[in-house]
């Protein structure tokens, strides 16, 4: 029950910010693409040309616009990586050091298939 | 308890298991059990007190002031970490067990060593450091009811340990520094009077502080004051961040770390 001397400065901050900033992202986002492309395009509410394949990869022309849905996933993703490494931690997996490579692995994956179908 | 009659009107026969041990005989702690006439009025703790006054004087346990105040009468009660001042009986079933306080060592009975806990709690430097010390002629530190409205939730702990009971980080790491410290620290780092963020950032960004916190948010749920330890721990954590990136984008900062004022106790 007591502090273990020496403590050592964290640079936790790095991933956390990611991790903070994916978890904002990815909360206000994703429920608004779910609202678009799940709920409203099937029931009729939106006209499914609006989501139409050119209409979508016309926009995505746009370099500005393709950095910017980089920028949103990535950040999701890194989220989800990182959320996993923890859900394992509390589910008291002790392997911290293989899970953290496993995840943050598929994460990296994941970024290089989304450079990939990107740009 | 004048009223013969119309208390025993409303009594009922519980069941009560408690986890015993004595350091002294014992080898492990062992349950044992005790059929109380519990009131409809009572808590907990009453219970226990019966217990100790009729049914065995050798039960162990702290309490003293009977009205969430004191935070020493904290137990698990059927499994939940819970102030036995603060929960009655009749919202609980036919048969309760009782246990020391989980995440802690035994020291005797329902009685859990707090020497960690204290040594937690100080290690976070919690008393104002101040930019410099005034003295008594200078006059007081003079704050605003909305300066004060920003830590005022973090200062009502009692110490009453439940959150380090609930934390799930806390049984997988008995180092983490732990709810109740980060929330302390929080209090200090938001009072408009103190300038020791710096200082406690040592214990409470290291390796064992704010970064152990997973954000399960049980800390919360049992505090019996609404301290809200998670809620002190988040915005700690947006804060230490800040502070990290800032020590790269501005490293002449860092030189005057070294002499952030040391108030207090020493
Ligand atoms: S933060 Fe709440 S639960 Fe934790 S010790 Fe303080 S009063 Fe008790």
């Amino acid at each position: 029950m007591n502090v273990k001397l020496p403590l050592k400065a964290s640079n936790k901050p790095i991933i956390w910010s990611l991790f903070a900033a994916g978890g904002t992202v990815t909360a206000l986002l994703f429920p608004a693409l779910i609202l678009l492309f799940a709920l409203a395009v099937p029931f009729g509410l939106l006209p499914a040309e609006l989501f139409s394949y050119d209409r979508i990869q016309g926009m995505l022309d746009n370099t500005f616009i393709k950095l910017i849905v980089f920028a949103l996933l990535f950040l999701s993703i890194w989220h989800a990586a990182h959320r996993m490494r923890i859900t394992a931690h509390d589910f008291g997996i002790r392997a911290d050091g293989f899970i953290a490579f496993l995840f943050y692995s598929i994460a990296l994956l994941a970024t290089i298939l989304l450079v990939i179908a990107l740009f | 308890m004048s009223d013969v009659k119309t208390s025993q009107k409303s009594v009922r026969q519980v069941e009560i298991e408690i986890l015993r041990y004595n350091p002294d005989t014992d080898e492990k702690p062992y349950f044992q059990t005790y059929q109380v006439p519990c009131q409809e009025e009572w808590v907990i703790l009453d219970a226990v007190n019966y217990i100790k006054d009729n049914l065995d004087r050798s039960l162990s346990y702290r309490w003293s002031c009977h009205m969430a105040v004191c935070g020493s009468c904290g137990m698990m009660v059927n499994g939940e970490p819970t102030l036995s001042c603060h929960a009655f009986v009749r919202d609980m079933p036919d048969k309760i067990t009782i246990e020391p306080l989980e995440n802690f060592p035994i020291a005797r009975d329902l009685i859990v060593d707090m020497d960690g806990f204290v040594e937690k709690l100080s290690s976070v430097k919690p008393y104002i450091n101040a930019a410099e010390e005034k003295t008594v002629e200078q006059g007081t530190y003079q704050q605003l009811p909305e300066q004060l409205q920003l830590y005022k939730q973090y200062t009502q702990c009692i110490n009453c340990m439940l959150c380090y009971s609930a934390c799930p980080q806390m049984a997988l790491n008995d180092g983490f520094v732990g709810p109740a410290a980060l929330a302390l620290a929080h209090r200090y780092n938001l009072d408009s009077r103190d300038k020791g963020r710096e200082v406690r950032e040592d214990v409470v960004a290291s390796n064992a502080g704010i970064w152990e916190c997973s954000f399960v948010g049980a800390c919360s749920e049992v505090c019996p004051k609404h301290v809200d330890p998670a809620a002190a721990i988040q915005q700690t954590k947006i804060a230490a961040t800040g502070d990290y990136f800032k020590k790269f984008l501005m490293p002449w900062k860092n030189a005057q770390k070294g002499q952030a004022p040391e108030g207090g106790d020493q």
